[in-house]
């Protein structure tokens, strides 16, 4: 791995992150992946290790970092496994509209335990029907006094039916387009929320994907999160701080399949030989690890700049990162079942499941092509500007 | 409730291996690590003061790096590391160890219990627990995998034994030696790792213990080792393969009359 | 004792760097300099150096009136009033030793009405047995019984003194070595006398049991040391053997226990001990489950043998630790040992390679086990396990 200059601090949530990987997660991923069980004792972990605040400031309990602290544990447990990893990131997810809207009091309130990791969250916008489309969303909140009644569904939710607090996006003004959504805090629990079925996916197996249904559900008005219509303006805010952890997530299922080619290829024998001594391996071997290097530099450049404060438009820099990291765990993952052969193929080796769940990075938070939208709008909009 | 736990740092025996050609020791990239035994002490240590308040202490002999296995403990959750290091301790036995370690504990004015690992990994003797007991004249367990009941005045705890186990109340202060069954140690925190990266250990030599220098290190060692070598291996052996029936019937042919 | 290099007769040809098991020796500027940090004046070095380049200066010295000290005494374990095999195992070596030194082999034996087990131990090779029966004494604890074998040694003087590797065992001597400043040897695998020098030669593994080291204690009497089960022999039953039986008496002093003893739990398992099994059946890592483990034991049954288990399988939860084979488990020594998808780690190979017959089943031809197989196959154990519970099933006709 090139010499990122981390600091001594990121260095030790690094070997933090690593030590949990190794103990708790590997030994159970393949099995999660087959059953499906959310990793809660993971979960606990990694709160009890105080990781689930990382970017969050100390004066809420946090450790004071930054998206780039939480790129770097989100990749290193995706290393073990993606779907765990993703359990981790998407709580972040939830929690990231709180931190961007918030008022003092909302922050105060729930902030806290979510950096604590005592409560996990999830973020709720894409709709059976509003998938890229946003602005297709059917959801409604309508104020009543000081309640706002929500009504509608919510699907293919990360951590849906296991996050205690969900920040969930909702049309206030049906004639305003993406103008009249807005955001807002739903707790578990709540009269008239209730979860659908449990998603039976491809890859990201442990992570729990659900339905959330609203039926005549009564929130407080306080909790809405900023104002009335910034909800579709707000979510884009949340994704362009929160792609870089979807790269990194990429970063870390394509290391921990190339991890595992190298191994493999040094161990399995043909013609008499290591097969990583063949030039069609080393090539392919060669050009796993410059591209997943490539992607881990664009994803921590993003991070740090997001972090950074200085620049305004990371936005479409966070979309490249999200955009080449899963295109290259895409690519990398499948040479490393190539890599494996006939074993490859098999579950009962490890590389097909990396290949499973690389899959996913290319689709949520935005496709890749919604990505290549954004990437473009953002050099028009700056060629324009010049 | 003060409790002392005795670590030791040791080379990660699972990464060692022996050169076929050589037959020796390949020691390249082993890492030192806190014996893995000592991890459900320093475990059973924070646990109990987590229960009953009070501190715990991490103590270990070795060289100057020995330290960093004290600082990984002061993030799983002691207090403080004590590092009792001199150049006059080295090529102790267990011997000379424990009256080392007995000297540093009597040194440290209060203590309730202390905790040490099963057996070390590297040397695998299980004697310096015992060994600092004696030295010190308190009770001991030994073997220990649960610890039932504990006050002010005693502890109430399961020794195992070959057979099953055995249940003992010993009056504090008193040494037990833990076994893996006892718990499972925790992963330390983010910041317990901050603060064992800035925590100032204590360095005691051997002046500062008040031992007898002839008790010490190589003089105060009556066994010594006069000869190390590799196992010799096993003549080769025959090793069937190809199709499954043809190979089992095989063997069952040239086995059948060792059993019965 | 101190350690040097001789500057004018080292290469820097390397050898001492990497027999070395302290990472002690670096070569610099082709001179071999020794940290005195690490290095412990083992001797690895100075034996495979070629140009005497290593001095070792020991300083002689005798403390005690060492030849006062004679014969060779073990401490016989006993539970619930029965005389555990390990003690046959030291009686059967002792008598060996005490032959080569011409001496009498002695027993402590310390119990509950437990003196007319003592024919027991000399019908096995023991000529005096050193009896204390007491109420006190029924049970094991750490203080009574230390202090006694603390009054007895200083009392009779035995070169030697051995006891079984147990959790009893080894509890005991520690306490023990350290009251009379004795040197103790842990879990020795071998043991023998250098004939010129009347001392004992005591052999056990270090490092995970990568390497053999062996230990003396030229200036301290007596020479302890306490000795794994299942590595020697049990010594052979000779009814008309003869010897004495001294019933020594102590103070009510020396049975008091600050630890008290409250209760013991026998653990219920309808498995064969293990440790005690002639025939074991071991599963590993490749078992992939627990309920994989009903191969293995199909097949015990038919050979009449044990379930054993790897590290890696019982660290993953499909067998309890009881069953565990190797250096953190149990050593064991059947007549045959079967390793199934096991792939033969140092530290499992310790636990059994002492096994009269070792058959390995793995599918990787290039697994470790191999290497100490006497007999292998290489093949997927889930096919090869059921047709050898088959074929052996029909070949001894059950």
């Amino acid at each position: 791995m090139i010499n990122y200059l981390l600091t001594e601090e990121q260095e030790m949530i690094r070997d933090l992150c690593r030590q949990i990987t190794d103990e708790k997660i590997r030994p159970v991923a393949a099995e999660l992946d087959k059953t499906e069980e959310f990793p809660w004792e993971i979960m606990k972990v990694m709160a009890k290790s105080d990781l689930f605040g990382l970017y969050i400031d100390e004066k809420y309990g946090g450790m004071g970092g930054g998206i780039l602290e939480l790129s770097i544990a989100t990749e290193e447990f995706s290393k073990g496994c993606g779907g765990i990893a993703i359990c981790y990131a998407a709580s972040a997810l939830g929690t990231l509209p709180i931190l961007i809207l918030g008022s003092e009091e909302q922050k105060q309130k729930y902030i806290p335990d979510l950096a604590a990791g005592k409560h996990l969250a999830a973020f709720g916008i894409t709709e059976p029907a509003a998938g890229s489309d946003a602005s297709a969303m059917q959801t409604t909140a309508v104020k009543k006094g000081d309640k706002y009644i929500l009504n509608g569904t919510k699907h293919f939710i990360t951590n849906g039916g296991e996050a205690e607090i969900y920040t969930v996006v909702a049309m206030t003004d049906k004639s305003k387009g993406s103008r009249g959504a807005s955001i807002f805090i739903v707790e578990k629990g709540t009269p008239g929320f209730t979860f659908g079925k449990k998603e039976d996916k491809l890859g990201i197996r442990a992570s729990a994907t659900n339905e959330l249904n609203f039926v005549d559900c009564e929130i407080p008005a306080e909790n809405l999160l900023g104002k009335e219509g910034q909800g579709f303006i707000g979510a884009m805010r949340v994704f362009d701080k929160s792609r870089p952890g979807i790269g990194a997530q990429a970063v870390g299922i394509a290391q921990g399949a190339l991890d595992h080619a190298i191994r493999y290829a040094r161990e399995r024998k043909q013609f008499g030989k290591s097969i990583s001594s063949f030039q069609g391996i080393q090539f392919m071997l060669a050009d796993m690890a410059t591209q997943v290097e490539a992607a881990r530099a664009l994803v921590y450049a993003s991070a740090r700049e997001v972090d950074s404060g200085v620049t305004k438009n990371y936005g479409m820099h966070s979309a490249m990162s999200k955009l080449y990291a899963s295109d290259v765990a895409m690519k990398v993952t499948t040479d490393a079942v190539q890599i494996f052969g006939g074993y490859g193929y098999m579950k009962e080796y490890p590389v097909e499941k990396y290949m499973r769940d690389a899959k996913i990075t290319q689709i949520y938070e935005g496709t890749n092509q919604i990505q290549r939208s954004i990437i473009a709008l953002g050099l028009i909009k700056e060629a324009a500007g010049s | 409730m003060n409790i002392i736990v005795c670590i030791k740092q040791v080379p990660d025996t699972t990464q060692v291996k022996i050169d076929p050609k050589t037959n020796t020791l390949i020691r390249e990239g082993v890492e030192s690590i806190i014996n893995p035994f000592d991890m459900y002490a320093i475990e059973e240590g924070v646990r109990l003061k987590e229960k009953f308040g009070g501190k715990v202490i991490a103590i270990t002999m070795g060289p100057p790096q020995a330290e960093a296995a004290l600082r990984e403990a002061i993030s799983l959750g002691c207090d403080d590391g004590i590092l009792v290091s001199d150049r006059a301790f080295a090529g102790s036995d267990t011997l000379a160890t424990s009256y080392t370690l007995a000297m540093a504990v009597k040194k440290i004015e209060t203590f309730d219990i202390i905790i040490c690992g099963k057996q070390a990994s590297d040397g695998d003797t299980a004697q310096v627990g015992p060994g600092i007991a004696a030295h010190l004249n308190i009770p001991q367990v030994t073997y220990v995998k649960h610890i039932k009941e504990a006050d002010e005045e005693a502890i109430t705890v399961e020794r195992m034994t070959e057979e099953g186990s055995e249940i003992l109340r010993s009056p504090l202060p008193c040494l037990i030696t833990v076994v893996k069954e006892i718990n499972e140690p925790r992963i330390p925190s983010l910041k317990g790792k901050m603060k064992a990266k800035k925590a100032e250990l204590t360095c005691w030599k051997a002046i500062d213990i008040d031992c007898d220098d002839e008790r010490l290190g190589l003089n105060g060692s009556p066994t010594q080792v006069v000869r190390i070598f590799t196992p010799p291996p096993r003549a080769q052996g025959e090793i069937l393969e190809g199709d499954p029936q043809e190979t089992t019937s095989k063997l069952v042919e040239m086995l059948k009359d060792s059993i019965q | 004792m101190s350690i040097k290099v001789i500057k004018d007769k080292c290469t820097g040809c390397m050898i001492c760097t990497r027999v070395c098991p302290f990472a002690a020796i670096k070569v610099i500027e082709k001179l071999a300099v020794i940290d005195l940090d690490k290095c412990t004046i083992c001797g690895a070095c100075k034996e495979v150096c070629n140009f005497a380049a290593i001095d070792i200066q020991k300083n002689p010295k005798k403390t005690q009136d060492i030849e006062k000290y004679k014969g060779v005494w073990i401490f016989a374990e006993q539970k619930r009033g029965n005389i555990q095999s390990i003690s046959y195992e030291l009686l059967g070596k002792a008598t060996e030793l005490a032959q080569k030194l011409g001496v009498e082999v002695s027993c402590m034996l310390l119990g509950h009405n437990i003196t007319d087990k003592a024919q027991e131990l000399i019908s096995r090779g023991a000529d005096n047995v050193y009896v204390v029966d007491s109420p006190e004494l029924e049970h094991f604890l750490d203080e009574p019984y230390s202090k006694i074998l603390i009054n007895l040694i200083r009392k009779y003087r035995p070169e030697i003194v051995l006891c079984g590797a147990s959790a009893i065992g080894r509890a005991l001597v520690s306490r023990v070595a350290v009251n009379i400043h004795a040197g103790l040897t842990a879990d020795c695998t071998e043991l023998d006398i250098d004939e010129t020098e009347k001392i004992l030669l005591q052999t056990r593994p270090a490092f995970g049991g990568n390497i053999m080291a062996t230990i003396i204690s030229k200036n301290h009497r007596p020479q302890m040391a306490t000795v794994r089960h299942k590595v020697f022999k049990e010594a052979e039953v000779d009814p008309s053997r003869t010897g004495k039986v001294i019933i020594e008496n102590f103070d009510k002093s020396f049975f008091k226990s600050r630890t008290k003893m409250l209760d013991v739990i026998e653990e219920v398992t309808s498995m064969i001990n293990i440790a005690e099994a002639d025939i074991i059946v071991s599963g590993g890592r490749a078992m992939k489950g627990p309920e994989n483990f009903a191969i293995l034991e199909e097949l015990a049954k038919v050979l009449g043998g044990a379930v054993g288990a790897s590290r890696a399988a019982v660290d993953s939860d499909w067998m309890p630790y009881s069953h565990q084979v190797g250096q953190t488990g149990k050593t064991v020594c059947p007549k045959m040992y079967i390793a199934c998808g096991i792939s033969g780690q140092i530290q499992h190979l310790v636990g059994m390679s002492s096994s009269d017959i070792i058959i390995a089943i793995n599918r990787d031809a290039s697994a470790p086990i191999f290497q100490v197989a006497d007999y292998g196959i290489v093949g997927d154990l889930f096919e090869i396990v059921p047709l050898l519970t088959k074929k052996f099933k029909e070949a001894l006709n059950k």
